[in-house]
Protein backbone atom coordinates (compact mmCIF):
# COMPACT_ATOMS: atom_id res chain seq x y z
CA UNK A 1 0.00 0.00 0.00
CA UNK A 2 2.80 2.01 0.84
CA UNK A 3 4.01 1.88 -2.44
CA UNK A 4 0.65 2.92 -4.20
CA UNK A 5 0.34 5.85 -2.17
CA UNK A 6 4.40 6.71 -2.81
CA UNK A 7 3.28 7.27 -6.46
CA UNK A 8 0.33 9.62 -5.95
CA UNK A 9 2.23 13.02 -7.18
CA UNK A 10 2.37 15.79 -4.37
CA UNK A 11 2.81 13.60 -1.43
CA UNK A 12 6.31 14.80 0.26
CA UNK A 13 6.33 12.39 3.40
CA UNK A 14 4.83 8.88 4.17
CA UNK A 15 5.42 7.80 8.03
CA UNK A 16 3.59 4.81 9.31
CA UNK A 17 3.36 4.14 13.13
CA UNK A 18 1.12 1.35 14.46
CA UNK A 19 -1.67 1.15 12.53
CA UNK A 20 -1.82 4.48 10.99
CA UNK A 21 -0.01 5.96 8.17
CA UNK A 22 0.88 9.83 8.41
CA UNK A 23 1.54 11.65 5.43
CA UNK A 24 2.56 15.23 4.25
CA UNK A 25 1.54 16.51 0.68
CA UNK A 26 1.75 19.99 -0.75
CA UNK A 27 -1.60 21.98 -0.51
CA UNK A 28 -1.75 22.94 -4.29
CA UNK A 29 -2.08 19.41 -5.38
CA UNK A 30 -4.92 18.93 -2.53
CA UNK A 31 -7.56 17.96 -5.26
CA UNK A 32 -6.02 15.80 -7.59
CA UNK A 33 -4.26 13.45 -4.37
CA UNK A 34 -7.65 12.99 -2.59
CA UNK A 35 -9.66 12.42 -5.98
CA UNK A 36 -6.85 9.84 -6.54
CA UNK A 37 -6.95 8.89 -2.99
CA UNK A 38 -10.66 8.07 -3.33
CA UNK A 39 -10.57 6.34 -7.05
CA UNK A 40 -7.60 3.92 -7.02
CA UNK A 41 -9.41 0.77 -6.30
CA UNK A 42 -6.24 -0.64 -4.54
CA UNK A 43 -6.96 1.98 -1.91
CA UNK A 44 -10.38 3.63 -2.10
CA UNK A 45 -9.75 6.00 0.83
CA UNK A 46 -13.45 7.10 0.72
CA UNK A 47 -14.29 7.86 4.09
CA UNK A 48 -13.61 11.49 4.94
CA UNK A 49 -13.51 10.93 9.16
CA UNK A 50 -12.54 14.44 10.44
CA UNK A 51 -10.75 17.56 9.19
CA UNK A 52 -9.17 19.88 11.54
CA UNK A 53 -5.88 22.40 12.43
CA UNK A 54 -3.67 22.60 15.18
CA UNK A 55 -2.05 26.22 15.74
CA UNK A 56 1.53 26.73 15.87
CA UNK A 57 1.52 30.76 16.56
CA UNK A 58 5.49 31.15 16.25
CA UNK A 59 6.10 29.44 13.15
CA UNK A 60 5.89 31.20 9.41
CA UNK A 61 3.30 28.15 8.09
CA UNK A 62 1.07 28.79 10.88
CA UNK A 63 -1.28 26.34 10.40
CA UNK A 64 -0.99 22.08 10.53
CA UNK A 65 -4.12 21.34 8.71
CA UNK A 66 -5.14 17.56 8.96
CA UNK A 67 -7.04 15.45 7.33
CA UNK A 68 -8.28 12.04 8.29
CA UNK A 69 -9.57 9.30 5.67
CA UNK A 70 -9.88 5.47 6.19
CA UNK A 71 -10.59 2.85 3.71
CA UNK A 72 -13.98 0.94 4.38
CA UNK A 73 -11.90 -1.18 1.58
CA UNK A 74 -8.20 -2.18 3.06
CA UNK A 75 -9.71 -1.13 6.81
CA UNK A 76 -6.56 1.03 6.94
CA UNK A 77 -6.64 4.91 8.32
CA UNK A 78 -4.32 7.83 7.41
CA UNK A 79 -3.81 11.22 8.35
CA UNK A 80 -3.06 13.60 5.86
CA UNK A 81 -1.13 17.21 6.90
CA UNK A 82 -0.25 20.20 5.05
CA UNK A 83 1.13 23.22 6.68
CA UNK A 84 -0.53 26.90 5.73
CA UNK A 85 0.11 30.27 6.54
CA UNK A 86 -2.20 32.22 8.43
CA UNK A 87 -3.60 34.41 5.70
CA UNK A 88 -3.42 31.53 2.65
CA UNK A 89 -5.81 29.61 1.52
CA UNK A 90 -6.59 25.84 0.66
CA UNK A 91 -9.17 24.35 -2.08
CA UNK A 92 -12.57 23.11 -0.66
CA UNK A 93 -12.52 18.99 -0.88
CA UNK A 94 -16.31 19.41 -0.78
CA UNK A 95 -16.86 17.93 -4.84
CA UNK A 96 -14.58 14.98 -3.72
CA UNK A 97 -16.08 14.05 -0.09
CA UNK A 98 -19.45 15.65 0.58
CA UNK A 99 -19.19 15.16 4.68
CA UNK A 100 -16.77 17.63 3.76
CA UNK A 101 -18.87 20.60 4.43
CA UNK A 102 -19.49 20.95 7.98
CA UNK A 103 -15.69 19.84 8.91
CA UNK A 104 -14.55 22.73 6.93
CA UNK A 105 -17.06 25.32 8.18
CA UNK A 106 -15.93 24.08 11.57
CA UNK A 107 -12.58 24.34 11.24
CA UNK A 108 -13.39 27.94 9.12
CA UNK A 109 -14.98 29.14 12.44
CA UNK A 110 -12.31 27.73 15.15
CA UNK A 111 -9.31 28.46 13.22
CA UNK A 112 -10.28 31.01 10.72
CA UNK A 113 -9.02 28.99 7.66
CA UNK A 114 -10.51 30.03 4.75
CA UNK A 115 -11.55 27.07 2.12
CA UNK A 116 -12.04 28.44 -1.73
CA UNK A 117 -15.15 27.64 -3.44
CA UNK A 118 -16.78 26.02 -0.72
CA UNK A 119 -20.78 26.27 -0.79
CA UNK A 120 -21.43 27.77 2.06
CA UNK A 121 -18.71 29.07 4.10
CA UNK A 122 -20.22 30.35 7.50
CA UNK A 123 -19.79 29.86 11.10
CA UNK A 124 -21.07 26.34 12.50
CA UNK A 125 -19.86 26.29 16.16
CA UNK A 126 -20.07 29.69 17.68
CA UNK A 127 -22.78 32.18 18.25
CA UNK A 128 -24.44 34.50 16.17
CA UNK A 129 -22.13 37.72 15.21
CA UNK A 130 -19.51 36.33 16.92
CA UNK A 131 -15.92 37.67 16.65
CA UNK A 132 -12.28 35.94 16.47
CA UNK A 133 -11.47 31.87 16.42
CA UNK A 134 -11.20 30.21 19.69
CA UNK A 135 -9.10 27.72 19.05
CA UNK A 136 -6.01 29.68 17.71
CA UNK A 137 -3.48 29.68 20.59
CA UNK A 138 -3.49 33.65 20.80
CA UNK A 139 -7.33 33.48 22.00
CA UNK A 140 -7.49 33.79 25.54
CA UNK A 141 -9.47 30.97 26.97
CA UNK A 142 -12.00 33.25 28.77
CA UNK A 143 -13.05 34.39 25.46
CA UNK A 144 -13.80 38.28 25.11
CA UNK A 145 -17.66 38.46 25.85
CA UNK A 146 -20.11 37.35 28.00
CA UNK A 147 -23.94 37.54 28.23
CA UNK A 148 -26.47 38.21 30.56
CA UNK A 149 -30.40 38.39 30.41
CA UNK A 150 -31.11 42.15 31.29
CA UNK A 151 -33.97 43.09 33.76
CA UNK A 152 -34.57 46.19 32.03
CA UNK A 153 -34.11 46.22 28.52
CA UNK A 154 -36.02 42.58 28.75
CA UNK A 155 -33.66 40.47 26.66
CA UNK A 156 -29.50 38.75 26.57
CA UNK A 157 -27.08 41.36 26.29
CA UNK A 158 -23.64 41.14 25.83
CA UNK A 159 -20.90 42.43 27.44
CA UNK A 160 -17.13 42.51 27.98
CA UNK A 161 -15.56 39.29 30.03
CA UNK A 162 -15.63 40.78 33.72
CA UNK A 163 -13.54 38.38 36.09
CA UNK A 164 -13.71 38.53 39.71
CA UNK A 165 -10.49 37.19 40.07
CA UNK A 166 -7.57 37.54 38.04
CA UNK A 167 -7.51 34.12 35.47
CA UNK A 168 -4.61 31.91 37.35
CA UNK A 169 -2.73 29.66 34.70
CA UNK A 170 -0.65 27.39 36.98
CA UNK A 171 2.60 26.08 35.78
CA UNK A 172 3.26 23.51 37.86
CA UNK A 173 5.80 21.75 35.63
CA UNK A 174 9.05 20.66 37.51
CA UNK A 175 11.39 22.51 35.46
CA UNK A 176 14.26 20.01 36.25
CA UNK A 177 13.10 17.21 33.71
CA UNK A 178 13.40 17.41 30.25
CA UNK A 179 15.66 20.46 30.26
CA UNK A 180 18.32 20.57 27.58
CA UNK A 181 20.27 23.67 27.77
CA UNK A 182 23.26 23.82 30.01
CA UNK A 183 23.89 25.59 33.02
CA UNK A 184 26.97 27.86 33.21
CA UNK A 185 29.35 25.59 34.81
CA UNK A 186 28.08 22.20 33.79
CA UNK A 187 30.40 21.20 31.70
CA UNK A 188 33.24 21.16 34.60
CA UNK A 189 31.45 17.73 35.91
CA UNK A 190 31.74 16.10 32.67
CA UNK A 191 35.33 17.71 31.51
CA UNK A 192 38.44 15.77 32.11
CA UNK A 193 39.72 18.00 34.58
CA UNK B 1 -44.61 40.15 -17.34
CA UNK B 2 -45.58 36.78 -15.62
CA UNK B 3 -45.44 37.21 -11.70
CA UNK B 4 -44.01 34.00 -9.92
CA UNK B 5 -45.83 32.58 -6.85
CA UNK B 6 -42.99 30.99 -4.26
CA UNK B 7 -45.36 28.94 -2.36
CA UNK B 8 -43.04 27.79 -0.01
CA UNK B 9 -43.41 28.08 4.14
CA UNK B 10 -39.68 28.43 6.38
CA UNK B 11 -40.68 27.48 9.53
CA UNK B 12 -38.55 27.50 12.52
CA UNK B 13 -37.69 24.44 14.62
CA UNK B 14 -36.41 24.56 18.00
CA UNK B 15 -34.20 25.33 20.00
CA UNK B 16 -36.95 24.36 22.35
CA UNK B 17 -38.55 21.81 21.11
CA UNK B 18 -38.94 17.92 22.83
CA UNK B 19 -38.21 16.14 19.54
CA UNK B 20 -35.33 17.88 18.80
CA UNK B 21 -33.06 15.78 21.26
CA UNK B 22 -31.35 18.92 23.31
CA UNK B 23 -30.71 22.08 21.37
CA UNK B 24 -31.44 22.01 17.94
CA UNK B 25 -32.33 25.21 15.83
CA UNK B 26 -33.74 24.04 12.35
CA UNK B 27 -34.90 26.08 9.78
CA UNK B 28 -37.78 24.10 7.64
CA UNK B 29 -38.12 25.40 4.07
CA UNK B 30 -41.50 23.75 3.63
CA UNK B 31 -43.85 22.91 0.14
CA UNK B 32 -47.38 22.80 1.86
CA UNK B 33 -46.69 20.39 4.22
CA UNK B 34 -43.50 18.79 2.24
CA UNK B 35 -39.63 19.31 3.39
CA UNK B 36 -38.07 21.45 0.63
CA UNK B 37 -34.62 22.05 2.94
CA UNK B 38 -33.85 21.26 6.24
CA UNK B 39 -30.93 23.42 7.64
CA UNK B 40 -29.59 22.51 10.92
CA UNK B 41 -28.00 25.70 13.52
CA UNK B 42 -26.14 23.81 15.72
CA UNK B 43 -23.50 25.11 17.96
CA UNK B 44 -25.78 26.05 20.75
CA UNK B 45 -24.36 23.83 23.62
CA UNK B 46 -21.02 24.50 22.76
CA UNK B 47 -18.41 25.06 25.66
CA UNK B 48 -15.40 24.60 24.16
CA UNK B 49 -14.45 21.35 25.58
CA UNK B 50 -11.36 21.15 23.21
CA UNK B 51 -9.77 24.43 24.13
CA UNK B 52 -10.48 23.63 27.71
CA UNK B 53 -8.47 20.42 27.29
CA UNK B 54 -5.43 22.42 26.24
CA UNK B 55 -5.14 23.80 29.53
CA UNK B 56 -5.67 20.97 31.42
CA UNK B 57 -3.30 17.82 32.33
CA UNK B 58 -4.28 14.62 30.67
CA UNK B 59 -5.67 12.94 33.88
CA UNK B 60 -8.00 16.72 34.41
CA UNK B 61 -9.40 16.18 31.23
CA UNK B 62 -10.86 12.69 31.00
CA UNK B 63 -14.29 13.73 32.80
CA UNK B 64 -14.60 16.28 29.75
CA UNK B 65 -15.54 13.37 28.08
CA UNK B 66 -18.06 12.13 29.87
CA UNK B 67 -19.76 15.40 29.57
CA UNK B 68 -19.47 14.75 25.13
CA UNK B 69 -22.48 12.56 24.78
CA UNK B 70 -24.08 12.33 27.93
CA UNK B 71 -25.99 9.37 27.37
CA UNK B 72 -22.88 6.98 26.95
CA UNK B 73 -20.46 8.67 29.00
CA UNK B 74 -17.68 5.71 29.37
CA UNK B 75 -17.18 4.99 25.85
CA UNK B 76 -15.98 8.25 25.65
CA UNK B 77 -13.34 7.80 28.01
CA UNK B 78 -12.53 5.03 26.55
CA UNK B 79 -11.10 6.71 23.16
CA UNK B 80 -9.38 9.24 24.98
CA UNK B 81 -8.07 6.66 27.36
CA UNK B 82 -6.41 4.62 23.97
CA UNK B 83 -5.28 7.98 22.36
CA UNK B 84 -2.91 9.15 25.49
CA UNK B 85 -1.95 5.23 26.16
CA UNK B 86 -0.79 5.13 22.65
CA UNK B 87 1.27 8.31 22.96
CA UNK B 88 2.48 6.83 25.81
CA UNK B 89 3.34 3.47 24.43
CA UNK B 90 2.26 1.43 27.46
CA UNK B 91 -0.57 -1.53 27.07
CA UNK B 92 -3.04 -2.54 30.12
CA UNK B 93 -3.47 -5.28 32.40
CA UNK B 94 -5.74 -8.15 31.00
CA UNK B 95 -8.30 -7.50 33.66
CA UNK B 96 -8.55 -3.71 32.89
CA UNK B 97 -9.20 -4.61 29.17
CA UNK B 98 -12.03 -6.81 30.60
CA UNK B 99 -13.66 -4.01 33.05
CA UNK B 100 -13.30 -1.90 29.73
CA UNK B 101 -15.27 -4.21 27.62
CA UNK B 102 -17.67 -5.54 29.55
CA UNK B 103 -18.64 -1.37 30.84
CA UNK B 104 -18.59 -0.10 27.58
CA UNK B 105 -21.15 -2.61 26.58
CA UNK B 106 -23.10 -1.66 29.71
CA UNK B 107 -22.58 2.18 28.06
CA UNK B 108 -24.12 1.02 24.95
CA UNK B 109 -26.95 -1.08 26.32
CA UNK B 110 -27.60 1.86 28.10
CA UNK B 111 -27.21 4.64 25.23
CA UNK B 112 -29.85 2.36 23.05
CA UNK B 113 -32.49 1.76 26.04
CA UNK B 114 -32.76 5.71 25.86
CA UNK B 115 -32.60 6.12 22.23
CA UNK B 116 -35.10 3.75 21.15
CA UNK B 117 -37.85 4.29 23.62
CA UNK B 118 -36.87 8.27 22.80
CA UNK B 119 -37.17 7.39 18.98
CA UNK B 120 -40.44 6.30 19.70
CA UNK B 121 -42.01 8.47 21.76
CA UNK B 122 -41.49 11.04 19.18
CA UNK B 123 -43.71 8.82 16.72
CA UNK B 124 -46.35 8.36 18.99
CA UNK B 125 -45.13 5.32 21.46
CA UNK B 126 -45.29 6.90 25.53
CA UNK B 127 -45.08 3.24 27.32
CA UNK B 128 -41.37 1.81 26.40
CA UNK B 129 -39.83 5.55 27.80
CA UNK B 130 -41.17 4.59 31.39
CA UNK B 131 -40.27 0.57 30.79
CA UNK B 132 -36.66 1.38 30.06
CA UNK B 133 -35.85 4.19 32.38
CA UNK B 134 -36.40 1.34 35.04
CA UNK B 135 -33.95 -1.20 33.25
CA UNK B 136 -31.11 2.13 33.00
CA UNK B 137 -31.97 3.19 36.24
CA UNK B 138 -30.76 -0.87 37.40
CA UNK B 139 -27.41 -0.28 34.94
CA UNK B 140 -26.51 3.03 36.18
CA UNK B 141 -26.28 1.31 39.69
CA UNK B 142 -23.62 -0.93 38.43
CA UNK B 143 -21.98 2.28 36.98
CA UNK B 144 -22.36 3.96 40.64
CA UNK B 145 -20.60 0.81 41.84
CA UNK B 146 -17.76 0.96 40.22
CA UNK B 147 -16.68 4.86 39.50
CA UNK B 148 -19.03 6.16 41.95
CA UNK B 149 -21.13 7.95 39.75
CA UNK B 150 -23.96 7.69 38.08
CA UNK B 151 -23.17 9.35 34.55
CA UNK B 152 -19.79 11.55 34.93
CA UNK B 153 -17.91 8.42 35.88
CA UNK B 154 -14.44 9.75 35.00
CA UNK B 155 -13.43 5.27 35.24
CA UNK B 156 -11.57 4.80 32.14
CA UNK B 157 -8.21 6.71 33.01
CA UNK B 158 -4.94 6.49 30.65
CA UNK B 159 -3.51 3.34 32.41
CA UNK B 160 -6.20 1.40 33.13
CA UNK B 161 -9.03 1.66 34.82
CA UNK B 162 -9.75 3.86 38.62
CA UNK B 163 -10.55 0.99 40.46
CA UNK B 164 -11.19 -2.30 40.73
CA UNK B 165 -14.78 -3.47 40.81
CA UNK B 166 -16.28 -4.53 44.16
CA UNK B 167 -16.29 -7.96 45.88
CA UNK B 168 -19.07 -10.04 44.44
CA UNK B 169 -19.86 -7.30 41.47
CA UNK B 170 -19.06 -10.27 38.44
CA UNK B 171 -21.72 -12.47 39.99
CA UNK B 172 -24.51 -9.33 40.32
CA UNK B 173 -23.55 -8.39 36.68
CA UNK B 174 -24.19 -12.15 35.54
CA UNK B 175 -27.40 -12.18 37.07
CA UNK B 176 -28.16 -9.44 36.07
CA UNK B 177 -27.55 -9.73 32.46
CA UNK B 178 -29.72 -13.45 32.63
CA UNK B 179 -32.56 -11.16 32.81
CA UNK B 180 -32.29 -8.56 30.23
CA UNK B 181 -32.97 -10.45 27.36
CA UNK B 182 -36.06 -11.30 28.37
CA UNK B 183 -36.57 -7.47 28.62
CA UNK B 184 -35.58 -7.15 25.31
CA UNK B 185 -37.84 -9.36 23.81
CA UNK B 186 -40.59 -7.50 25.66
CA UNK B 187 -39.65 -4.15 24.34
CA UNK B 188 -39.38 -5.65 20.54
CA UNK B 189 -43.18 -7.05 21.25
CA UNK B 190 -44.21 -3.31 22.01
CA UNK B 191 -42.53 -2.23 19.08
CA UNK B 192 -41.30 -4.02 16.04
CA UNK B 193 -44.81 -5.21 15.18
CA UNK B 194 -46.49 -2.01 15.95
CA UNK B 195 -48.72 -0.90 13.56
CA UNK B 196 -48.13 2.59 14.23
CA UNK B 197 -44.05 2.14 14.43
CA UNK B 198 -44.02 0.46 11.39
CA UNK B 199 -45.72 3.25 9.61
CA UNK B 200 -43.99 5.86 10.59
CA UNK B 201 -40.71 5.09 9.88
CA UNK B 202 -40.45 1.83 7.06
CA UNK B 203 -39.05 3.69 4.01
CA UNK B 204 -38.33 6.65 5.38
CA UNK B 205 -35.16 8.87 5.75
CA UNK B 206 -33.56 5.69 3.28
CA UNK B 207 -29.87 6.16 3.39
CA UNK B 208 -28.22 4.22 0.48
CA UNK B 209 -24.41 1.89 1.53
CA UNK B 210 -22.56 4.20 -0.78
CA UNK B 211 -23.99 7.59 0.25
CA UNK B 212 -23.59 6.41 4.08
CA UNK B 213 -20.03 5.86 3.55
CA UNK B 214 -19.80 9.55 1.29
CA UNK B 215 -21.59 11.24 4.11
CA UNK B 216 -18.93 9.74 6.63
CA UNK B 217 -21.44 8.09 8.56
CA UNK B 218 -20.92 5.44 11.19
CA UNK B 219 -22.39 2.87 14.01
CA UNK B 220 -25.79 2.04 13.23
CA UNK B 221 -26.54 4.10 10.74
CA UNK B 222 -23.61 2.40 8.48
CA UNK B 223 -24.95 -0.79 9.57
CA UNK B 224 -28.62 -0.04 8.83
CA UNK B 225 -27.44 0.90 5.39
CA UNK B 226 -26.20 -2.53 4.48
CA UNK B 227 -22.30 -1.90 5.27
CA UNK B 228 -21.03 -4.75 7.76
CA UNK B 229 -18.40 -2.37 9.61
CA UNK B 230 -17.80 -2.03 13.16
CA UNK B 231 -14.46 -0.95 14.69
CA UNK B 232 -14.93 -3.68 17.18
CA UNK B 233 -14.85 -6.08 14.42
CA UNK B 234 -12.38 -4.65 11.96
CA UNK B 235 -9.90 -2.85 14.49
CA UNK B 236 -10.46 -4.34 17.70
CA UNK B 237 -9.25 -2.44 20.90
CA UNK B 238 -8.66 -3.79 24.24
CA UNK B 239 -10.15 -7.15 24.79
CA UNK B 240 -12.49 -6.99 21.76
CA UNK B 241 -10.99 -9.48 19.91
CA UNK B 242 -11.27 -11.95 22.18
CA UNK B 243 -14.93 -11.99 22.55
CA UNK B 244 -17.21 -13.29 19.42
CA UNK B 245 -20.25 -11.59 18.47
CA UNK B 246 -22.45 -11.08 15.55
CA UNK B 247 -23.29 -7.48 13.82
CA UNK B 248 -26.28 -7.15 12.66
CA UNK B 249 -26.81 -5.02 9.07
CA UNK B 250 -30.06 -4.15 7.85
CA UNK B 251 -31.13 -3.96 4.02
CA UNK B 252 -32.67 -0.52 3.52
CA UNK B 253 -31.11 1.59 5.44
CA UNK B 254 -34.56 3.61 6.96
CA UNK B 255 -35.91 4.65 9.77
CA UNK B 256 -36.59 1.21 10.97
CA UNK B 257 -33.73 -0.65 10.03
CA UNK B 258 -31.68 1.22 12.32
CA UNK B 259 -34.37 0.78 15.27
CA UNK B 260 -33.71 -3.18 14.20
CA UNK B 261 -30.09 -2.91 14.15
CA UNK B 262 -29.83 -1.37 17.80
CA UNK B 263 -32.01 -3.66 19.05
CA UNK B 264 -30.20 -6.68 17.83
CA UNK B 265 -26.54 -4.84 19.47
CA UNK B 266 -28.20 -5.07 22.70
CA UNK B 267 -28.85 -8.48 22.15
CA UNK B 268 -25.09 -8.93 20.76
CA UNK B 269 -23.93 -6.73 24.10
CA UNK B 270 -25.60 -8.78 26.59
CA UNK B 271 -23.92 -11.34 24.77
CA UNK B 272 -20.52 -10.14 25.03
CA UNK B 273 -21.04 -9.26 28.48
CA UNK B 274 -21.12 -12.73 29.66
CA UNK B 275 -18.28 -13.79 27.47
CA UNK B 276 -16.11 -11.35 29.50
CA UNK B 277 -17.69 -12.30 32.76
CA UNK B 278 -16.27 -15.84 31.92
CA UNK B 279 -12.58 -14.75 30.82
CA UNK B 280 -12.07 -11.99 33.40
CA UNK B 281 -9.47 -13.14 35.98
CA UNK B 282 -7.79 -11.80 39.37
CA UNK B 283 -5.18 -9.19 38.38
CA UNK B 284 -3.85 -5.77 38.18
CA UNK B 285 -6.36 -3.06 36.84
CA UNK B 286 -4.10 -0.44 36.05
CA UNK B 287 -0.52 -0.50 35.10
CA UNK B 288 2.21 -0.77 37.65
CA UNK B 289 3.98 2.22 37.17
CA UNK B 290 3.40 4.85 39.36
CA UNK B 291 5.05 7.49 37.28
CA UNK B 292 1.78 7.50 35.38
CA UNK B 293 -1.04 5.86 37.69
CA UNK B 294 -1.29 6.85 41.46
CA UNK B 295 0.03 4.55 44.31
CA UNK B 296 -2.38 3.18 46.37
CA UNK B 297 -3.78 5.23 49.07
CA UNK B 298 -2.31 2.90 51.93
CA UNK B 299 1.08 3.47 50.52
CA UNK B 300 0.51 6.63 50.46
CA UNK B 301 0.64 6.98 54.18
CA UNK B 302 3.41 4.75 54.97
CA UNK B 303 5.85 5.96 52.14
CA UNK B 304 7.15 9.45 51.36
CA UNK B 305 7.77 8.12 47.77
CA UNK B 306 4.68 7.40 47.10
CA UNK B 307 3.44 10.84 48.62
CA UNK B 308 5.27 12.43 46.14
CA UNK B 309 4.53 10.42 43.19
CA UNK B 310 0.73 11.01 44.38
CA UNK B 311 1.60 14.83 44.87
CA UNK B 312 3.26 15.43 41.52
CA UNK B 313 0.51 12.97 39.37
CA UNK B 314 -2.15 15.60 40.59
CA UNK B 315 -0.72 18.74 40.11
CA UNK B 316 1.75 18.65 37.50
CA UNK B 317 0.66 14.89 35.75
CA UNK B 318 3.06 13.02 33.40
CA UNK B 319 4.34 14.18 30.17
CA UNK B 320 3.73 12.53 27.37
CA UNK B 321 6.08 12.29 24.61
CA UNK B 322 5.73 14.61 21.74
CA UNK B 323 3.57 12.79 18.62
CA UNK B 324 0.46 12.68 17.03
CA UNK B 325 -2.19 9.61 17.28
CA UNK B 326 -5.90 9.20 16.00
CA UNK B 327 -7.88 7.07 18.04
CA UNK B 328 -11.38 5.43 17.54
CA UNK B 329 -13.70 3.45 19.09
CA UNK B 330 -17.09 2.36 18.06
CA UNK B 331 -19.25 4.06 20.44
CA UNK B 332 -22.67 3.40 20.69
CA UNK B 333 -23.69 6.33 18.06
CA UNK B 334 -20.93 5.40 15.72
CA UNK B 335 -17.20 6.06 15.77
CA UNK B 336 -15.96 8.42 18.09
CA UNK B 337 -12.38 9.33 17.52
CA UNK B 338 -9.70 11.46 19.23
CA UNK B 339 -6.84 12.96 17.28
CA UNK B 340 -4.11 13.95 19.69
CA UNK B 341 -1.40 16.20 19.33
CA UNK B 342 1.52 16.12 22.24
CA UNK B 343 4.51 18.42 22.44
CA UNK B 344 5.90 16.80 24.98
CA UNK B 345 4.47 18.29 28.58
CA UNK B 346 1.68 17.19 30.68
CA UNK B 347 -0.96 19.26 28.74
CA UNK B 348 -2.34 18.04 25.28
CA UNK B 349 -1.05 20.24 22.56
CA UNK B 350 -4.11 19.61 20.70
CA UNK B 351 -7.29 17.53 20.99
CA UNK B 352 -9.38 16.96 17.93
CA UNK B 353 -12.80 15.04 18.93
CA UNK B 354 -14.54 13.14 16.22
CA UNK B 355 -18.41 13.15 16.90
CA UNK B 356 -20.18 10.52 15.17
CA UNK B 357 -23.48 12.81 15.45
CA UNK B 358 -21.52 15.59 13.63
CA UNK B 359 -21.70 13.32 10.78
CA UNK B 360 -25.03 11.98 11.09
CA UNK B 361 -26.76 15.29 11.62
CA UNK B 362 -25.32 16.70 8.55
CA UNK B 363 -26.75 14.06 6.50
CA UNK B 364 -30.36 15.39 7.83
CA UNK B 365 -30.65 17.78 5.30
CA UNK B 366 -30.50 15.13 2.28
CA UNK B 367 -32.91 12.75 4.27
CA UNK B 368 -35.38 15.07 4.92
CA UNK B 369 -35.99 15.97 1.40
CA UNK B 370 -39.36 14.95 0.14
CA UNK B 371 -40.67 13.96 3.48
CA UNK B 372 -43.19 15.12 5.44
CA UNK B 373 -42.62 17.71 8.44
CA UNK B 374 -43.56 15.15 10.72
CA UNK B 375 -41.10 12.80 9.79
CA UNK B 376 -38.42 15.16 10.50
CA UNK B 377 -38.75 13.94 13.94
CA UNK B 378 -38.45 10.09 13.27
CA UNK B 379 -35.52 11.20 11.05
CA UNK B 380 -33.78 12.75 14.00
CA UNK B 381 -34.81 10.55 16.43
CA UNK B 382 -33.09 7.61 14.50
CA UNK B 383 -30.13 9.11 13.97
CA UNK B 384 -29.50 9.72 17.62
CA UNK B 385 -28.48 13.09 18.02
CA UNK B 386 -27.29 13.92 21.22
CA UNK B 387 -26.15 17.78 21.27
CA UNK B 388 -23.45 17.28 23.86
CA UNK B 389 -20.92 15.82 21.65
CA UNK B 390 -21.73 17.36 18.11
CA UNK B 391 -21.56 20.81 19.83
CA UNK B 392 -18.21 19.76 22.21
Amino acid sequence: MIQILKKINGINNIVENNNLIEIEFENKNILKIFAQLKENSKLKFNQLLDITAVDYPSREFRFDLVYILQSLTINKKIILKTIIKENENIESITNIHRSADWYERECYDLFGIEFLNHPDLRRIMTDYNFEGYPLRKDFPLTGHTEVRYDDLEKKVIYEPVKLSQEFRDFDSESPWEGMENNLFGDEKSTGDN
Amino acid sequence: MKELELNTTTINFGPQHPAAHGVLRLVVELEGEVVQRAEPHIGLLHRGTEKLIEYKTYLQAVPYFDRLDYVSPMCQEHAFALATENLLGIDVPERAKYIRVIFAEVTRILNHLLNIPAYAADIGAVTPFLWCFEEREKLLEFHEAVSGARFHAAYFRPGGVHQDMPEGMEEKLFEHFKTLPKFVDDLESLLTNNRILRQRSVDIGIISKAEAIEWGCSGPVLRSAGVAWDLRRSQPYDAYDQVDFDVPVGKKGDCFDRYLVRIEEMRQSINIINQCLHKIKPGPISIEDNKITPPKRNQMKKSMEALIHHFKLFTEGYRVPAGQVYSAVEAPKGEFGVYLVSDGSSKPYRCKIRAPGFAHLQTLDHLSKGHLMADIAAILGSLDIVFGEIDR
